[in-house]
């Protein structure tokens, strides 16, 4: 079997097997999804292994189908294929979703209500998000972007907490108005797939290599396309859906959400919107570079008065997702191999924070930094894991962030104009504006004397007020499946800052068409 | 040079796999006795700090000579990530006359600081973290001063900062040890910012990260910039100086120069010994050995900005020595004091030429060598104010006096590092601190004035200190328990580090480092200036005697003279409201004002927006709704009138 297409099939495989399982075997569903998830992060290690293989073989070809030719699955009006086929950036992209995929599942070991349910359709969200990283059909792509979209209304309605309904309503109707952009765009490119006459396709590559799509065309599409995808990319000013959104969501698809699906925003817009139309996206790149740049520094003061950790997070995902985004306009191959750096840390270290927040949420019952602290007192595992979650957020080396961080500065500093330049300074200043934020956070909660936490007979208790009466939570530090979760995050985040060449390298070779194109 | 390659790998290597094995699993193996954790950390040091004497002896006396100059060698480099061809960053080795001295300090301080603490932080939670974060620290700054390249040194310069908030937090159950350990990070933070765009602007036009390319000389000039940035002009400034400014401005963060010196008095919250490795010996001298780094890139393409550092160093080292004459608590005096003598280097280098001929360079060297005795007897009155505090437990001047009773080795060390600092002869810090000046001296007598005056200045205060703790008063404070001396583990470093301090001037006898390192690597032979030798020494002499006439015994004279000039007094022990101003700007203006002003822009406007339109659109549809009523006559009416408009419009048009 292919091993691309082999992601979406072990993921199905999976869902027939979790609906088989009765609703009260909590325990088998939650191994069987272990186990599944495992199977996934194992095939994306050997995807990269196998990718690195065949591009040292290959060195000029761009996407690796791994045997699999495209499968007709229409054909009369509009040409619908499924074609496979990834690069270094959708591989990174993969090992990417496996990894989250699997602490993800590990940090939803805590679901009690309706399990069965709420994994059906983790698994659907999964099968999104892998089926639009291996595709190379724009048709196949949209369609599994939506696959995606369609859960997360679930998941945050029924799953969620606070003002769940508004929020999954909110975050469903942006994200689809986006895909309607979208849509346009994706038909618009469609039907200039060729020069007249020609064999009309969806293939990416095939569309490419036509290049057929007039420059006045392009200019209607490239925009339509890239705010369509960067709505979920979290680009100002379409980026009020995120905070709410993650604020409302489950701890685990927080997690998938701002680790994986946000990911899917900024390789679309870089994938579809960039490539396909090179020539609207070099006119009109300062456009979406001065509102990236408003993301970047924008999303990072809005963090520092938030009062809620998932809002300080969720602003913070703006900010670095507008890196993502301000990195891939700058259209030069270190600048673009850095915002593929981002968008795998960010994944990674959002993931961390989501999952130790709800970690932190599920016993304190309160997000809310006014009214925690000293928690490193009572759950060291868990403040130490935040605390390394923040120095990889606010870019220290050794861990991903800085790796990220620098690649985009540097590459984007390299821009021969010197607009572009001054705006790169300006994003700079975000490094220390992230610095306050987290600071303020590790300085609040974690650090600090106890507050409103009593000790008794050395177990710790939160109290909590409300409608005038005192509850008593227990607090734990971290259990086994907590902690699988986090130091699993936490590895990946420290491989990738500690010997980053490997995967820099990967990715940037990926690129160089891609850049050579832009320019 | 292939023996140095392999066991050089081992300085950066072994503090990076201690900082490893104490971090994740100190806690659970030492549980019962914490105790090993620190020898293990001792042991591996001292393993560093050997390996570190023999690479700088063999590099001064063996390896390092070339045919005229002393060499630079990269012992090693390993790619770590590459942005293009040309700029990579790499984790490398370089050896070089500044370099080696630095191995030899911070190995030497750190060691002291390792075994100090075996006694000092005997007992307390959290043991096993503080020495995984030391290994840390001393991995980072060790990365720092080897750097091939300058991206390697922001990397390391990152670390430092970081190791620097972890070990300022210890105590992080107390809030005052919370807000410092933020201040310090967000502040230099703040400064690594402009160190980064100025990385950013000149790698942009020299292409390279690499320093032996940037710091290359020929002609007199630095070759690669002059040849890539001579002429280039933004807003009318010279782009040059622009980054080299902002590369500065890195360095005077990690350095508390004004100012961005707030930071540094308010890291006193940290344990004592790590204030004495960290906030006095090594971490805040990073920005001096930055600009001596960059040296030939400053003096040949940037002198404006060589200058400006001058006045800013003596501007920094005038305030700071102000400041430190009305301070209370121990631990402050001697921050200001930090500030003040770092100023001192970084004027040094100011008033620097870059050949060796005719002693030119001699501010560079100066600065070095002030650098290295400063480290010494800095760490020794840390540590020595350590040992104070936990005699008395407090930091405060008012709870001490006549100590020297109950403390003698104390006392004893004491006395030589603040003889040092006060620059008597023939103490260290006399042979460094008098090259400084006759350096400004010969270059510009502005600053040679001010650095006079803050030398008798930092020997009023200094002494202040001394006779505050060891004279003064029958003190009332301990009645309730006796003072006794340390334990030895604490007295041995401070024996060691005032041994260093008193024969430094066995460097006349056995040819030790300062002529060794000069600005062109050349080494030359050093001649003391008397007449200025001795002027400087009246001037501490002066300032000493001050000291004793006001504070050996208790009396009223001081409280009369700040009486006197009350609102500079009052001003200065306010340390000139410097915190204050920073607060407002950063508390009221930025969080207050724009913060708060985007916050609410996002959700109200922004958001609001968005909100609006599904209003508008839910609306619109309870309005659209009545339309599909199921009501058939409504229906019909429609039909009829659209049959009607149709045919209108058919008749008609």
């Amino acid at each position: 079997m292919n091993i691309l297409s082999a992601f979406v099939v072990v993921l199905l495989v999976m869902l027939v097997v979790v609906f088989m399982i009765p609703g009260e075997k909590k325990n088998a569903i939650r191994w069987t999804m272990a186990a599944g998830s495992f199977v996934l992060l194992g095939m994306a290690i050997y995807l990269v292994k196998d990718f690195l293989d065949w591009k040292s073989l290959n060195p000029t070809e761009q996407f690796y189908n791994a045997g699999l030719d495209p499968i007709t699955w229409y054909e009369g009006v509009i040409n619908i294929k499924f074609a496979v086929g990834v690069d270094g950036v959708s591989v990174a992209m993969i090992m990417l979703s496996a990894i989250v995929v699997i602490t993800g599942v590990f940090a939803s070991f805590a679901v009690e209500d309706k399990a069965k349910e709420y994994f059906l359709w983790f698994i659907m969200l999964s099968i999104g998000v892998f089926g639009f990283f291996i595709s190379v059909d724009l048709f196949t792509m949209f369609l599994f972007y939506e696959v995606a979209l369609i859960p997360m209304y679930l998941l945050i309605g029924v799953w969620g907490s606070g003002n769940k309904e508004y929020s999954a309503m909110k975050l469903t109707l942006m994200l689809m108005g986006g895909s309607a952009f979208l849509m346009v765009g994706i038909f618009g490119i469609y039907y200039f797939s060729a020069e007249d006459g020609g064999a009309l396709t969806f293939n990416i590559e095939e569309i490419a290599a036509n290049a057929a799509m007039p420059v006045e065309w392009q200019r209607i599409f490239f925009p339509l396309t890239f705010v369509g995808f960067g709505v979920l990319g979290a680009m100002f000013p379409f980026h009020t859906w995120s905070p709410d959104g993650h604020a409302s969501a489950p701890t685990a698809v927080s997690m998938l959400h701002a680790g994986v699906l946000m990911k899917l925003g900024g390789y679309g817009c870089f994938r579809v919107a960039m490539t396909l139309m090179p020539e609207a996206c070099q006119e009109q790149a300062w456009i979406f570079i001065v509102l990236t740049g408003i993301s970047v520094v924008y999303g990072a003061f809005s963090a520092c008065v938030q009062n809620d950790l998932k809002y300080i997070n969720a602003y913070s995902s703006v900010s670095h997702c507008g890196l993502v985004l301000f990195a891939l306009l700058m259209m030069n191959q270190t600048a673009m191999t850095g915002a593929i750096l981002q968008m795998l840390s960010h994944g990674l270290m959002t993931a961390l924070f989501f999952a130790l927040i709800g970690m932190i949420y599920g016993q304190t019952h309160t997000r809310d930094i006014r009214y925690l602290g000293g928690l490193m007192q009572v759950m060291p595992f868990l403040c130490v894991c935040y605390v390394i979650a923040g120095m990889a957020s606010l870019g220290l080396p050794g861990l991903s962030g800085f790796v990220a961080e620098m690649t985009i500065f540097v590459g984007s500093f390299a821009h021969e104009d010197l607009f572009h330049r001054v705006i790169v300074i300006a994003g700079c200043t975000s490094i220390v504006i992230t610095a306050v934020y987290i600071l303020r956070v590790v300085g609040k909660i974690l650090f600090g004397p106890l507050y409103k936490i009593e000790k008794v007979d050395g177990k710790f208790n939160y109290l909590s007020e409300h409608n005038g009466e005192v509850h008593h939570y227990p607090l734990r530090d971290a259990i086994w499946y907590e902690k699988i979760a986090t130091v699993g995050l936490i590895v990946s985040i420290a491989i990738i800052g500690l010997y980053p060449v490997w995967i820099s390298d990967m990715i940037s070779k990926s690129l160089e068409a891609v850049a050579a194109l832009l320019n | 040079m292939e023996a140095f390659a392999s066991i050089s790998h081992i300085i950066l290597a072994l503090p990076f796999l201690m900082f490893i094995f104490l971090g994740l699993c100190g806690n659970k193996l030492f549980k019962s006795n914490p105790n090993v954790a620190g020898w293990i950390g001792t042991a591996g040091l001292s393993v560093v700090a050997i390996v570190s004497y023999y690479i700088a002896i063999q590099y001064f006396w063996f390896e390092g000579k070339g045919s005229d100059s002393y060499q630079q060698f990269v012992l090693f480099n390993y790619e770590w990530l590459k942005m293009t061809d040309n700029l990579v960053i790499s984790i490398g080795f370089m050896l070089d006359p500044i370099s080696a001295m630095m191995l030899v300090v911070i190995s030497t301080v750190s060691l002291m600081v390792h075994i100090y603490s075996l006694g000092y932080m005997h007992g307390e939670e959290g043991f096993q973290r503080y020495y995984a974060v030391l290994s840390l620290f001393t991995f980072a700054m060790m990365g720092l001063v080897v750097a091939t390249n300058i991206f390697q040194m922001y990397i390391f310069w990152e670390l430092v900062g970081v190791s620097s908030f972890l070990l300022i937090s210890f105590y992080f159950i107390k809030p005052s040890a919370v807000a410092a350990a933020k201040k310090a990070f967000i502040v230099t933070r703040f400064a690594d910012m402009f160190f980064l765009v100025g990385i950013l602007i000149l790698s942009y036009y020299t292409n390279t990260f690499d320093f032996l390319k940037l710091t290359a000389v020929s002609d007199g000039h630095a070759t690669l910039v002059n040849n890539t940035m001579c002429g280039m002009t933004f807003m009318g400034l010279s782009v040059t100086s622009i980054a080299m400014f902002l590369i500065f401005l890195g360095g005077a963060g990690k350095s508390a120069m004004f100012p961005f010196h707030i930071w540094l008095p308010d890291a006193m919250e940290g344990p004592t010994p790590a204030s004495a490795l960290i906030h006095a010996a090594t971490m805040v001298v990073a920005g001096v050995f930055l600009v001596a780094r960059m040296f030939p890139v400053y003096f040949f393409e940037a002198h404006d900005v060589l200058t400006i550092i001058g006045y800013i160093g003596a501007f920094t080292s005038l305030f700071a020595a102000i400041i430190a004459c009305t301070q209370t608590d121990i631990k402050r005096v001697l921050a200001f004091s930090t500030i003040s003598q770092i100023a001192y280097m970084f004027v040094a280098l100011a008033v620097s030429g870059y050949a060796s001929e005719h002693e030119e360079c001699l501010g560079y060297t100066a600065s070095m060598w002030h650098l290295f005795t400063h480290a010494m007897f800095k760490a020794c009155l840390f540590l020595g104010a350590g040992c104070i505090i936990h005699a008395v437990h407090s930091n405060e001047m008012n709870a001490m006096g006549n100590l020297r009773k109950f403390m003698p080795i104390a006392h004893i060390t004491f006395l030589v590092s603040c003889l040092a600092i006060a620059g008597i002869l023939p103490f260290s810090g006399f042979f460094s601190k008098d090259e400084i000046l006759v350096a400004a001296f010969e270059h510009d007598k502005v600053l040679y004035a001010c650095q006079a005056f803050v030398a008798g200045l930092t020997a009023f205060y200094m002494f202040r200190l001394y006779f505050r703790i060891f004279w003064y008063s029958e003190n009332p404070a301990h009645e309730h328990h006796t003072p006794h001396e340390a334990p030895m583990n604490m007295n041995i470093p401070l024996i060691v580090l005032s041994v260093f301090t008193c024969f430094t001037w066995l460097d006349k006898v056995f040819p030790f480092f300062p002529e060794k390192i000069t600005a062109d690597r050349v080494g030359y032979e050093l001649e003391t200036n008397w007449t200025i030798a001795i002027a400087s020494i009246l001037v501490a002499v002066v300032g000493i005697a001050i000291a004793w006439v006001l504070y050996k015994v208790k009396n009223d004279k001081p409280d009369m003279i700040a009486g006197k000039v009350k609102c500079l007094y009052i001003s200065a022990s306010h340390r000139f409201y410097i915190d204050e101003i920073y607060l407002f700007i950063t508390r009221k203006i930025i969080f207050g004002g724009i913060c708060v002003a985007i916050a609410w822009f996002d959700r109200h406007i922004i958001d609001g927006f968005m909100n609006l339109l599904a209003w508008i659109s839910r609306e619109l549809s309870y309005d659209i709704r009545d339309v599909q009523s199921g009501n058939v006559q409504q229906y019909a009416m429609g039909f009829l009138l659209g049959v009607l408009a149709i045919a209108l419009f058919a008749i008609y048009y």
